[in-house]
């Protein structure tokens, strides 16, 4: 496949429900299972070692309607719980077999809780991800909550992760976010050559595909991308803080660049490139997969790093980036990006970095005002 | 509405009693930094108030200032003040009466309440918490120790949690001696252990007396006085003392067939936090129409007594981490809620079950749609679901409060009319 014909085949894949596409690939892999990841970190690499497709669940975006889940969950939840538990009210997810949540905010522990009981024929399970970053137990604590969810994966398909397996799901995890690692990179060189839209595509498509298949693509999209002509317009560098779960609709991406921004770094899709460098290749490999979660996960506000202050991996990364500012963009009544937004900002105004803040919901439709914000932001940079 | 009830005119010694051993700790707080005591800041949610006690760091509870603000009306500039700096109207207000107390001077060195020596988030459920403690180790510079608590999502605390807690709790203890200077000794901390339990138990019985009919006191809005020192204080024998006398003030209640209104007409079950900013109004719609609370889930934030979990000084580690882990509402799944609650239903014999559903805490109110069809529909419990807030006062809608109680308890009342005649 050419580049293009990559990006053609991820927007088609990220267009088809959830349960179609887990159906899909079981269709060709008999006795295969699928199991989701709801935002924002799972341990894909467990669930690959078992031979089963790992998914993202990334909730309904605008296309469901909500019909059950708004009487379960109030007006003040955000977006993505609703729409997640609507999708197994309407069926959406029939196919995938199994889900997985952990602790990233109060809203995703109940929702939880919520599926196993109203959809008790799929396999849940809730894993409590370490918030202390420092003690001495925390990396033997997650090898055996890692190993737990593997247990439960061995009895509820007979499905078992064996040590050799989940060794060399690990090294295909890390060539996967190396690639990922590196698409990003050539975001910040040269961000004329892909699009936002096209990127987050690109992103998005590996949460839904084998990661070797994900592997190959970006291995195409490496080769090709670089080579493309476009010229650098004169916009604003941003990086896009806060969407890390509850994921912005594609048009309010577009009106992004379309007001005047190259978004050079962001957190959407966090959880699939969680990793700042490689898993490490020797030892046991659940320790070697619990010691990279505690010692090189990327900053995200939900998990806690005490050796760093809320603000400085955010700051990091805009120097990194080379970016001018950065845009907030925090699903509405999501707790932890609100939350995190007040301490960053201080931060960013200490460092003397400019910011903006633009609130969304998963199925808004009209950016115009959100536009007109954003312009209005780039214009006072750009010409001042 | 046949004749109306009203609340008895009797403010009982548990009441009176719970206000002198509260403003005696705040006292002691007050004078923490003239003293050079430290302090240490700590969460009310399975909190492990006896290591610190028994670490010579005084504990405070930032809840706790939030909810004093709240009954005295003085939270919503708070709240104002903290929006002003950045934060959201849908984050949860207590985080932002207490950010705002702060800016408004409130709090910090020489003020009326001191900052933090430590701050120490005993991180149990509520992952609210872990922002709180963030920001107020911002504010203060106070060192932040994250004590986490793995969230119950097996049939038992596994042996890797357990662990896991333990040798935090030993790191927690290294800090503290490093802060009060004073070597930790396991003896006492058993003793303090000793009186805990002595708590739990005076707790657990006034909760098993309000099973009688009427019940000696409402187990939702009387319980704010068992909560402080049951919450706050335990571990001191005057904690221990407290239950004790509750106790047997309540059993002369039972025998004397008295309760806390002049008539107890439905007995219910309330879920969720009160509404701080209205308590005294809140408490009127019910008691207009004889409705006591006979369990509550609120009251178990802290810990759940009543099943007869007590800490032990023979396992003094092991038991606090247990109880973190475990025997307390916040750390359990609002599936396990449900439960706890039905038992309530069933066991403290209710008539209905009140969800008080609050915008500011998803930790409870999250899903309560979803509890709301489980106890309708699968049980057939009445059960009424009313929106508040616990700390913003702007979320409190009375006239409409008092439509949808009414209602309910019109419908109540029919439906018990029709079951007698
Ligand atoms: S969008 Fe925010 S509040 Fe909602 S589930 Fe995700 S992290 Fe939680
Ligand atoms: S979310 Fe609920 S439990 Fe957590 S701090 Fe706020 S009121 Fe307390």
């Amino acid at each position: 496949m050419t580049a293009d014909e990559i990006l053609d085949h991820c927007r088609d894949l990220i267009a088809r429900p959830l349960g179609a596409v887990a159906e899909g690939w079981k269709a060709a892999h008999p006795g295969g299972r699928a199991v989701a990841a709801y935002p924002v970190w799972a341990p894909a690499e467990l669930i690959h070692a078992a031979g089963m497709l790992p998914l993202g669940l990334f909730g309904g975006g605008a296309s469901v309607e909500l019909t059950h889940a708004d009487a379960r969950f109030q007006s003040f939840v955000c977006s993505v719980a609703k729409s997640t538990l609507e999708l197994g009210f309407q069926g959406v997810v029939r196919g995938v077999d199994g889900f997985v949540f952990s602790n990233i905010c109060d809203v995703a522990r109940n929702l939880a809780s919520i599926y196993k009981r109203n959809f008790p024929a799929a396999f849940v399970e809730y894993l409590h991800l370490p918030q202390n970053s420092t003690s001495r137990a925390v990396v033997g604590y997650l090898a055996s909550e890692l190993r737990r969810l593997a247990d439960g994966f061995a009895g509820a398909f007979g499905l078992p992760v064996t040590e050799p397996a989940l060794a060399k799901a690990i090294d295909t995890y890390n060539a996967l976010r190396a690639r990922l690692r590196a698409l990003y990179a050539l975001r910040i060189a040269a961000p004329q050559k892909l699009s936002t839209v096209q990127l987050y595509t690109v992103l998005r498509a590996a949460t839904l595909a084998p990661p070797e298949e994900s592997t190959a693509w970006l291995d195409v999209l490496l080769a090709e991308l670089p080579r493309r002509e476009g010229r650098r317009q004169d916009r604003l560098r941003v990086v896009v803080e806060g969407a890390f779960c509850e994921q912005p609709p594609l048009g309010l991406l577009e009106v992004l660049e379309e007001a005047g921004c190259y978004v050079v770094e962001d957190d959407l899709v966090l959880g699939w490139r969680w990793f700042t460098g490689d898993v490490a290749a020797d030892g046991d490999p659940w320790e070697r997969l619990a010691a990279a979660y505690v010692d090189q996960a990327v900053p995200s506000s939900t998990r806690h790093e005490s050796r760093q202050h809320r603000s400085e991996g955010l700051i990091e990364k805009v120097r990194r980036a080379r970016a001018d500012a950065v845009i907030f963009m925090p699903a509405k009544f999501c707790e932890p990006a609100l939350f995190d937004y007040v301490l960053m900002k201080q931060g960013l105004e200490r460092a003397g970095i400019p910011h903006m803040i633009v609130e969304f919901e998963e199925k808004m439709w009209t950016f115009e005002r959100t536009r007109n914000e954003i312009e209005t932001f780039v214009e006072s940079m750009l010409f001042d | 509405m046949a004749t109306p009830v009203t609340e008895r005119q009797y403010q009982g010694r548990v009441h009176e009693r719970s206000r002198q051993l509260m403003s005696a700790w705040m006292g002691q707080l007050a004078r923490a930094e003239a003293e050079g005591v430290p302090t240490g800041a700590l969460m009310i949610s399975g909190n492990c108030v006896e290591l610190l006690r028994a670490c010579h760091v005084l504990p405070m509870f930032p809840e706790v200032t939030a909810l004093q603000n709240a009954i005295r009306h003085k939270s919503l500039p708070l709240i104002l003040k903290a929006e002003q700096a950045g934060y959201s109207s849908d984050n949860c207000a207590y985080v932002k009466a207490d950010v705002g107390l702060f800016l408004e001077g409130g709090m910090g060195p020489g003020r009326p309440l001191p900052f933090p020596t430590i701050i120490v988030c005993n991180y149990v459920g509520c992952n609210v918490y872990v922002k709180w403690f963030e920001h107020l180790a911002d504010i203060s510079g106070a060192r932040l120790f994250m004590l986490d608590i793995p969230f119950s999502r097996t049939a038992e605390p596994t042996p890797a949690d357990v662990r896991y807690v333990v040798a935090q709790l030993q790191e927690l203890i290294a800090l503290c001696e490093s802060v009060s200077g004073r070597k930790f000794d396991i003896d006492e901390l058993r003793e303090i252990l000793g009186h805990a339990a002595r708590a739990e138990e005076g707790y657990a019985r006034c909760k098993h007396l309000a099973k009688s009919r009427p019940a000696p006191f409402d187990a939702y809005f009387d319980s704010i006085n068992m909560m402080g020192p049951i919450n706050v204080l335990r571990g001191t024998p005057e904690a221990a003392d407290f239950f004790d006398e509750a106790v047997a003030e309540f059993e002369e209640m039972v025998a004397q067939g008295l309760g806390p209104l002049t008539e107890e007409r439905f007995r219910t079950v309330i879920e969720g936090p009160p509404p701080y900013p209205y308590y005294k109004n809140f408490r009127n719609l019910f008691t207009r129409w004889g409705a006591v609370a006979v369990q509550s889930t609120y009251s178990t934030v802290g810990g759940i007594w009543e099943w007869g979990f007590r800490h032990d000084p023979d396992r003094p580690l092991e038991s606090i981490a247990e109880q973190m882990l475990r025997q307390n509402l916040t750390n359990r799944s609002i599936t396990a809620r449900y439960e706890q609650i039905r038992r309530y239903v069933e066991e403290w014999e209710a008539d209905a079950l009140v969800i008080h559903s609050i915008k500011s805490c998803r930790l409870f109110s999250a899903g309560q749609g979803d509890m709301r069809d489980y106890f309708t529909r699968e049980l057939g419990v009445p059960t009424l679901l009313v929106e508040s807030d616990l700390e913003d006062p702007r979320y409190y809608a009375e006239a409409q409060l008092k439509n949808r109680i009414d209602a309910f308890f019109e419908a109540l009342e029919h439906k018990k009319f029709v079951a007698a005649h």
